[in-house]
């Protein structure tokens, strides 16, 4: 395990490529959901500020 | 089949098709990945000249194969934008634009430290990242185009035509960096050489590569759906979907 | 064909009526070329070692500020419209408007080229070379950034923007365009890039027209 960990010394590079390609990828696998649901709340208020009128 | 290629180009149709299968992409995408990089790190032997540090290899040649196939297929979308007027076809490029331009922004990060352990600093102008910081910045030339343009499908067709002029020079841009980089190669060895891989090596990459794939298309499907709502709000079909 | 000799006549009448406007570009040229070596120490190995990139990038800020009076003032008082509405072909107008640009523009950096020799300290037998190379690389820089323009014409202030869609697709005049003067001040033969610019520039006359017309008929499609 720690082996794995110490990456034969170069822990730092290749932790620190896994971590941000880690922060990317969530961040692009979050990043639609996010705006679907702000395109469907806009819409929905929309729909009812059409009702109210 | 060629009546469902039809009734996919109706974004109706598209968003209800999108809705149903990207939950199946997303897992495969997310299952692959895992493998792969449990196999690049794990399963994997360390390299006889680099060690541990070339398992960069595994999110860094994955990530560069995303960023040229991505500005590929939005090319491809822009010829079929620009020829039939498919307006699926430009809301493709819209999204999958910045998620291109993040695999290339991967792909130089990954490239870049990468090069700290085994050249010694953090950028070389070698022909591959330099290739890729270009490519960066026609990414952002779409997206900002995208931005500036305010009528929605004038804005994708103009991106649809600037990722078709693009594609036609990435070989040209590619070629002459690589040109550059001969005439003035360091005396230290500035090429990501994939040296002759073994297939414990290889496989992890390709399992990788596909899952990256795969998480693509899972992605730009959900970003299509968003994409669609917007353009089409005030139309029927967008006021029911959303009420039910 | 008679379209485009009307079109291309009537561009550089306006240009000669405009004496001012191609002297403003080559003094911007030469100005960016003089400012370098304030800069730093004007030492002849220094200034040899940059000349190529200076000359070459001193030529692509120049063309960018330029490419705007290519479809601008047409755009903005209706001319633009009625050549699309002609019978010869948008894209064979587009050439001769380009083409119109690079004579008063690109051309006169070939002539120029003894001057920054001159400046830079580069020996004169490079001097054909660069001659060569920026009669080749300059209508590049007018074809491509036409598109440029073309894409970006509806948008009021492009000037950043359209620098940033066009710089990357300028990098192989660069590269080539500099290759070819630097093996001329070592004394190697430049003919390898000298042909690269030449199948840049085929290229760049088949399919540019093509591409600027079409990003020009975007822009009146969705009013």
């Amino acid at each position: 395990m720690h082996e794995f960990l110490h990456m034969g010394g170069y822990a730092a590079y290749v932790w620190s490529s896994y971590g941000i390609a880690a922060l990317v990828l969530a961040a692009n696998a979050i990043a639609p959901y996010v705006q679907l649901r702000a395109a469907k709340r806009r819409i929905k208020n929309q729909i009812v500020a059409e009702s109210e009128v | 089949m060629m009546r469902w290629f039809h009734q996919l180009g109706s974004p109706p149709y598209f968003y209800a098709f999108s809705k149903r299968i990207s939950a199946g992409f997303a897992v495969l995408a997310l299952g692959l990945i895992a493998w792969g990089i449990y196999g690049g790190l794990v399963l994997a032997p360390p390299d006889y000249q680099q060690g541990d540090a070339f398992r960069i290899i595994y999110v860094h040649v994955p990530s560069a194969w995303m960023s040229l196939f991505i500005y590929t297929s939005m090319a491809g979308a822009g010829a079929i934008a620009l020829i039939w007027r498919m307006k699926l076809a430009e809301i493709f490029i819209i999204c999958a634009a910045p998620l291109g331009a993040s695999f290339t922004f991967l792909a130089l990060v990954t490239g870049s430290v990468w090069g700290k352990p085994m050249w010694g600093t953090w950028w070389v102008w070698d022909a591959r990242l330099t290739s890729e910081l270009i490519l960066l910045f026609l990414y952002l030339g779409v997206i900002a185009l995208n931005n500036a343009i305010e009528e929605p499908r004038a804005a994708a067709r103009a991106c649809a035509l600037l990722a078709l002029v693009g594609v036609v020079n990435v070989p040209i841009i590619h070629y002459s960096v690589e040109w550059w980089n001969t005439l003035h190669q360091g005396p230290t060895v500035t090429r990501f050489d994939k040296p002759a891989m073994d297939i414990d090596m290889l496989l992890p990459l390709l399992i990788t590569a596909i899952g990256f794939t795969l998480m693509f298309v899972w992605l730009v499907l959900v970003r299509m759906r968003a994409e669609i709502l917007n353009r089409d709000a005030r139309s029927r079909w967008v006021k029911k979907a959303i009420l039910e | 064909m008679s379209g485009f000799i009307a079109l291309l006549q009537r561009d550089l009448l306006l240009v000669l009526r405009q004496r001012g406007e191609i002297l403003h570009h080559v003094l911007f040229f030469l100005l960016v070329i003089t400012l370098f070596p304030l800069g730093t120490r004007p030492s002849a190995t220094l200034l040899l070692a940059v000349a190529p990139a200076l000359l070459w990038v001193a030529a692509l800020l120049a063309a960018l500020l330029s490419l705007q009076r290519l479809f601008r003032p047409d755009f903005e008082d209706g001319t633009l419209e009625q050549l699309m509405l002609s019978t010869t072909p948008l894209s064979l107008l587009v050439l001769a408007k380009v083409a119109a640009y690079w004579l008063a523009g690109g051309l006169i950096f070939v002539l120029l080229a003894p001057v920054v020799a001159l400046l830079l300290g580069v020996p004169g037998t490079a001097i054909p070379v660069i001659m060569c190379s920026l009669l080749l690389g300059t209508p590049v820089l007018g074809l491509v950034g036409a598109i440029g323009v073309a894409l970006t014409l509806s948008l009021p202030r492009a000037g950043m923007l359209l620098s940033l869609l066009i710089f990357p697709l300028y990098v192989p005049v660069l590269i080539f365009g500099a290759g070819a003067m630097q093996a001329a001040i070592n004394g190697l033969p430049a003919s390898g890039p000298l042909f690269m610019l030449a199948a840049i520039l085929v290229l760049a006359l088949t399919l540019a027209p093509l591409a600027t017309a079409a990003a020009l008929r975007i822009n009146f499609e969705y009013a």
